[in-house]
C-alpha cells in the first residue's frame, strides 16, 4: 500500500475539520429562529376547559412598537425608550440589572429560544429585578435569579399580568404586587424564597393560578387583600403552603373573600428559614394552609396531604401573631367555609403549640384541620371526613361549591381616573401656578388678569412661555420653567388661565 | 319747575330714607360695620374657592383614582382625604394667630416659635423649648401636609388639629397658658374682635371670642400648609428628567424590599400613618421614651412612634423623636446597623418586622440621601405677617 503524501493528509484533515465545523454549526449552533410575539391579549389558557375564561389582558390590544433587547444591552434602556402600548422583547442572555417601570401599559416579554431563557441575575448584589408603578404592566417569560429583595415588585399598579416566569432565590419575595387592583399571577415557577414566593399584599381582585411554588418559607400568601382566587397551584415543600393573613400595623386592615380552590398542597415540611422578626418566621414547618384573621375564606377541592403539622390551620391574631397589636385590625377569622377537600397523612410530626395541644387530647398526631381562638360563622361541608380539632362551633356549609365564581378579577380593567381637560387645567392652576399667580393681587409673579391680557385668545403663547420663560419684566423675578408638566397639562392650564373670570 | 328744585327733591327723597336706614341698621348692629376687610378673601395656593366661600384642595394628585382610603401606594396614587372647606377669612385669621405670641402666657412664644416656616415648620432643635427655656421631651414635627394626617403628635395621642393644639397652648412647660387667660387676653384686643366677627359672620355680636373659634382658625391655617411640588412629584407625575441618575437610584433603593423605606414611608405622603417600633437611640443619658405605650396603655406599643412624613425632610434636621441624629446620612445608617442594635439591654421592644439587616452599602446610603433631598418643596410657603393684630412682634 502506497503511503499518502503528507500534503494530501493535511488537505484531508482540513476538509474533515471544516466539514465538522459546518455540520456542528448547523446542528448545534444558534439558529436564526423567527419568533412570534404572543399577543398581549391572550384570552384562553386552557382552551379545552370550556369554562376557563381567564382573560390575561382584556381588550387592551398590543398597540405600540416592538423594542428588541439582545444579550449585552440593557432592558432598562428599552423601558426608557418605550411609550405606553409598546412591547419590549428580551432575547436570551444574562441581564444583571434593576428594571423599573414608572410608565403605564408597558409589556415586557422574554423570548425563550431553544431552552435558553432571558435571565435577570442579581448576583446577590442587586435589590430587585423588576419594580413597577405603572398600570397595565405585563411581565412574562423571564428567568429571575439571585436578587436580594424581590423578583418582581409592583407598587400601586393596577391591571397587572405576571406569568410564565421562573424565579429562584430572589430574596424576600418572588412576585409581590402591592396596592394593585385587578391582576393575574399565573404559570410562574418559584423556589427558594425566604418569605413568600407569591405575595399578594394590600391588593384587590387578583387571580393566582397555575403556579408551582416549592422550597420557600411561604408558598402563596394573600395578605391584607380582598377578592382573591388561588386556584390550580402546586405548593410543595414550603414551610407553609397557602396563607391568607391579616398582618396588623399596615394601612390596609382587612383580608376577606378569598378562595383556595383546586390546589395541590403537598408535603409542606421545609424548615423555616424566614428572617427573624418577619411574620412568616413564626409559621411552623408542616403547615398546609394557614388562615389567620382573614374572613370569608373558602377552601374547596384541594388535595392537602403530607403536611406534617396540620392540613389547615385557622387561628386568630392573638394566637397566630401574639406580639403584633393594632386596635384597628380585627383579629378573628370569621365565616371560613371548608368544602370538599382530599386530606390525608397530615399531622404526622406536629411541632410546637399544636403538638402540645394535641398531646392534651392523647394524640401524637396533628389534625387535618385545626382551629383555635376567636371567630364566628364558620362552616364545613362534611366534618366527618377529616380529623379535626376545635371545629365544635362550625355549622354545616350553606354552599356546596363555588362554580359560579370563575374569577375574582374585575369584569373590565380598572379605568384610570379620567380627568377632563378643564379639570386638569384647574388642578394644575391651583396645584402649581397658584403659588405665584392669583387673580387681583400680586404674589411672586404678575396677577392672573395680566397673563390673560398678554396672551388673550392665545393659549399656545402661554404654553411656549411656561416651557421656556424669558424674563420680560424687570420688576418681577424670572419664572422657573414648567417644562416638567406634560404637554397636555400645559395646554389645559393655559386654556384654564384664559377662561378664569375672577 | 326749576331744575335745581328737582335735583334737591331727588336728593332729599334719597337721602332721608338712606339716613334713616343707616340709623336703623346701625342701631341694630352697632359694631358690625368695618370700612376695610382685614382678612384675605382668596384661598391660599393649592386651594380653590367654591360658591360657599370654602377653600377646597386642588392639586395634581387629585387626578388619580382613589383605590384605597388610606391614600397610600405608588407614584400615581391619590392622597388621603385632607381637612379642607375652611373659609379664606378663617384661614387668614389662623395665620395671624399662628404667628402671634399673644397665645402664650407671657406673650413670648407663638406656634411659629417651634414650627418656623423658615425651618421647614420645625425649629432645628433636637427637642423644642417652651416658656422660660423649658427643654421639652420631643422634637417639633414639621407641619407641612399636616392637614392629611389622622393622628397627631409623635405618639399619635390626638386625632384632630383642634384637639392637638390644646396641649402646647395649655402645657405649663410649652406655651404655659390657661383657657381663661388666653380668652381674656384675646378678647381685650379690638382687632381680634373685629377679625373674629369677620371670620365667623354668623357669630352673635355680643358673644366674646371662643376657644373653639381660636382652635378652628389655627387648624384652618395649618391645613393649608401643603408641599406637593417637589422634584420627586414632577417625576411621579411623569417627567422622567426631574430626577438625575443618582436620585433615581436612590428612589429605587428607597422602594426596594431590601431597604423597605417605602413600606412605611409610603408615597404620596411618605407616611402610612401607622405606629412603628424601630428602636432608635435616645440622646446620651436620657431614658427610653415609651412613645405610644402611654396614651394607648398598651405594652406592645412601647417605644412606638407614628411614622413621620418625609416631605421636606432635608429642611428639618435633626431627626427622630428626640433629635438623636444630626444628618440624613446618620439617620439612614441607623436602619442598616441591625435590628434592635440601639435598644437598651433591659428593654424588650417589639421591633417592627420591616426593621432588619438590609446591609446597605455606603454607596446605597448616599443615594438614599440624594433621593430624600428631592422631597423638598417650599413653593407654597405662607407669608409671615408683618403686623400682628395684637400689636406684638412676630415671633418665630
Amino acid at each position: 500500500m502506497k503511503k499518502k503524501s503528507p500534503f494530501i493528509r493535511i488537505i484531508t484533515a482540513v476538509v474533515l475539520i471544516g466539514t465538522g465545523i459546518f455540520l456542528g454549526k448547523s446542528f448545534f449552533g444558534q439558529k436564526n429562529i423567527g419568533t412570534v410575539p404572543i399577543p398581549s391579549s391572550l384570552k384562553h389558557r386552557n382552551v379545552r376547559l370550556a369554562n376557563d375564561s381567564v382573560q390575561a389582558v382584556y381588550e387592551q390590544e398590543f398597540s405600540g412598537k416592538i423594542i428588541e433587547v439582545k444579550n449585552g444591552s440593557s432592558i432598562q434602556n428599552a423601558v426608557k425608550e418605550a411609550n405606553p402600548g409598546d412591547l419590549i422583547r428580551v432575547y436570551p442572555g444574562t441581564y444583571s440589572e434593576n428594571v423599573y417601570i414608572d410608565k403605564d401599559n408597558i409589556s415586557l416579554q422574554g423570548v425563550v429560544i431553544n431552552g435558553e431563557w432571558p435571565t435577570l441575575d442579581g448576583q446577590k448584589e442587586i435589590n430587585d429585578a423588576f419594580l413597577y408603578s405603572g398600570n397595565g404592566i405585563l411581565i412574562e417569560n423571564f428567568k429571575i435569579i439571585h436578587y436580594k429583595g424581590n423578583g418582581i415588585m409592583g407598587q400601586a399598579g393596577n391591571n397587572f399580568t405576571i406569568r410564565n416566569n421562573w424565579i429562584i432565590d430572589t430574596g424576600v419575595y418572588g412576585i409581590f404586587p402591592q396596592y394593585g387592583k385587578n391582576g393575574l399571577v399565573a404559570h410562574n415557577v418559584l423556589s427558594k424564597i425566604a418569605d413568600a414566593a407569591i405575595y399578594i399584599g394590600m391588593c384587590d381582585n387578583v387571580d393566582v393560578l397555575h403556579n408551582e411554588v416549592f422550597d420557600n418559607v411561604a408558598g402563596i400568601e394573600i395578605e391584607n387583600s380582598r377578592h382573591c382566587l388561588v386556584e390550580n397551584n402546586y405548593a410543595h415543600n414550603n414551610t407553609g403552603g397557602l396563607l391568607a393573613f391579616v398582618t396588623p400595623g399596615l394601612p390596609i386592615k382587612t383580608t376577606f373573600d378569598v378562595i383556595f380552590r383546586n390546589n395541590f398542597v403537598v408535603n409542606n415540611n421545609h424548615e423555616n428559614f424566614g428572617a427573624p422578626g418577619s411574620t412568616v418566621s413564626g409559621i411552623p414547618s408542616g403547615t398546609g394552609i394557614l388562615i389567620m384573621a382573614a374572613d370569608d375564606v373558602i377552601v374547596e377541592n384541594n388535595i392537602i396531604t403530607g403536611n406534617n403539622n396540620t392540613g389547615i390551620t385557622i387561628v386568630d391574631l392573638a394566637t397566630g401573631a401574639p406580639k403584633a397589636n393594632d386596635p384597628n385590625s380585627e383579629g378573628n377569622p370569621d365565616r371560613v367555609v371548608i368544602l370538599d377537600n382530599i386530606m390525608f397523612e397530615n399531622g404526622n410530626d406536629p411541632t410546637g403549640e399544636i403538638k402540645a395541644i394535641m398531646l392534651t387530647q392523647m394524640d401524637t398526631h396533628g389534625p387535618d384541620i385545626f382551629a383555635y381562638g376567636g371567630g364566628s360563622g364558620s362552616t364545613i361541608r362534611d366534618r366527618n371526613k377529616y380529623r379535626t380539632f376545635g371545629l365544635e362551633n362550625y355549622g354545616i356549609a350553606q354552599i356546596s361549591d363555588t362554580q359560579d365564581i370563575p374569577t375574582m378579577r374585575t369584569p373590565a380593567p380598572v379605568p384610570p381616573r379620567s380627568v377632563s381637560k378643564e379639570e386638569l387645567g384647574e388642578l394644575t392652576y391651583y396645584g402649581v401656578c397658584a403659588g405665584c399667580h392669583a387673580f387681583g393681587t400680586r404674589l411672586i409673579g404678575p396677577p392672573t388678569e395680566i397673563l390673560q391680557a398678554i396672551h388673550q385668545d392665545n393659549p399656545q403663547g402661554i404654553v411656549d412661555y411656561i416651557t421656556a420663560p424669558k424674563n420680560l419684566r424687570e420688576d418681577y423675578p424670572e419664572m422657573p420653567p414648567q417644562d416638567y408638566l406634560s404637554e397636555e397639562a400645559k395646554m389645559a392650564v393655559a386654556e384654564y388661565i384664559l377662561s378664569l373670570k375672577h | 319747575m326749576k331744575k335745581s328744585r328737582v335735583v334737591l327733591k331727588i336728593i332729599i327723597s334719597v337721602a332721608i330714607p338712606a339716613i334713616l336706614a343707616l340709623v336703623f341698621f346701625a342701631g341694630q348692629r352697632p359694631t358690625a360695620y368695618y370700612p376695610v376687610p382685614l382678612l384675605k378673601s382668596t384661598c391660599p395656593p393649592g386651594f380653590k374657592l367654591n360658591a360657599n366661600n370654602e377653600c377646597i384642595a386642588r392639586n395634581l394628585y387629585s387626578q388619580y383614582a382613589t383605590t384605597n382610603k388610606a391614600g397610600v401606594g405608588g407614584l400615581k396614587s391619590a392622597l388621603p382625604e385632607i381637612r379642607d372647606g375652611f373659609s379664606p377669612q378663617q384661614i387668614d385669621l389662623g395665620r395671624y394667630l399662628f404667628f402671634d405670641p399673644i397665645l402664650s402666657v407671657d406673650q413670648t412664644i407663638s406656634c411659629a416659635s417651634c414650627h418656623d416656616p423658615n425651618k421647614g415648620f420645625s425649629d432645628g432643635l433636637a427637642v423644642s423649648r417652651g416658656i422660660d427655656g423649658h427643654k421639652l421631651k420631643r422634637a417639633a414635627p414639621s407641619l407641612y401636609n399636616v392637614g392629611y394626617l389622622k393622628k397627631l403628635f409623635w405618639d399619635g395621642r390626638a386625632s384632630t388639629l383642634e384637639e392637638q393644639m390644646l396641649e402646647p397652648l395649655f402645657s405649663q412647660v410649652e406655651m404655659g397658658n390657661t383657657p381663661e387667660n388666653l380668652l381674656s387676653t384675646v378678647n381685650e384686643v379690638d382687632n381680634y374682635k373685629k377679625l373674629f366677627a369677620e371670620a365667623f359672620p354668623n357669630k352673635p355680636m355680643d358673644e366674646p371670642i371662643l376657644l373653639k373659634e381660636i382652635t378652628k382658625t389655627i387648624a384652618a391655617f395649618q391645613s393649608t400648609l401643603v408641599s406637593l411640588n417637589s422634584k420627586y412629584d414632577q417625576y411621579a407625575h411623569g417627567y422622567d428628567q426631574a430626577l438625575n441618575k443618582n436620585e433615581i437610584e436612590g428612589l429605587n433603593i428607597f422602594r426596594s424590599f431590601v431597604a423597605r423605606c417605602a413600606e412605611c414611608h409610603t408615597p404620596p405622603l411618605f407616611t402610612n400613618q401607622q405606629f412603628a417600633v424601630i428602636g432608635t437611640p435616645e440622646p446620651e443619658g436620657l431614658p427610653l421614651d415609651p412613645g405610644a405605650e402611654i396614651p394607648f396603655d398598651d405594652k406592645s406599643l412601647r417605644g412606638a412612634f407614628k411614622v413621620p412624613s418625609l416631605r421636606n425632610i432635608a429642611l428639618t434636621a435633626p431627626y427622630m423623636h428626640s433629635g438623636r441624629f444630626k444628618t440624613l446620612r446618620e439617620t439612614v445608617q441607623f436602619y442598616t446597623d441591625g435590628r434592635g442594635h440601639a435598644v437598651p439591654e433591659d428593654e424588650n421592644l417589639l421591633i417592627h418586622w420591616h426593621i432588619w439587616e438590609p446591609n446597605l452599602t455606603d454607596y446605597e446610603m448616599d443615594r438614599l440621601v440624594d433621593f430624600l433631598k428631592t422631597l423638598t418643596d417650599e413653593s407654597f410657603k405662607p407669608e409671615i405677617p408683618e403686623v400682628l393684630p395684637s400689636g406684638l412682634k412676630v415671633s418665630t
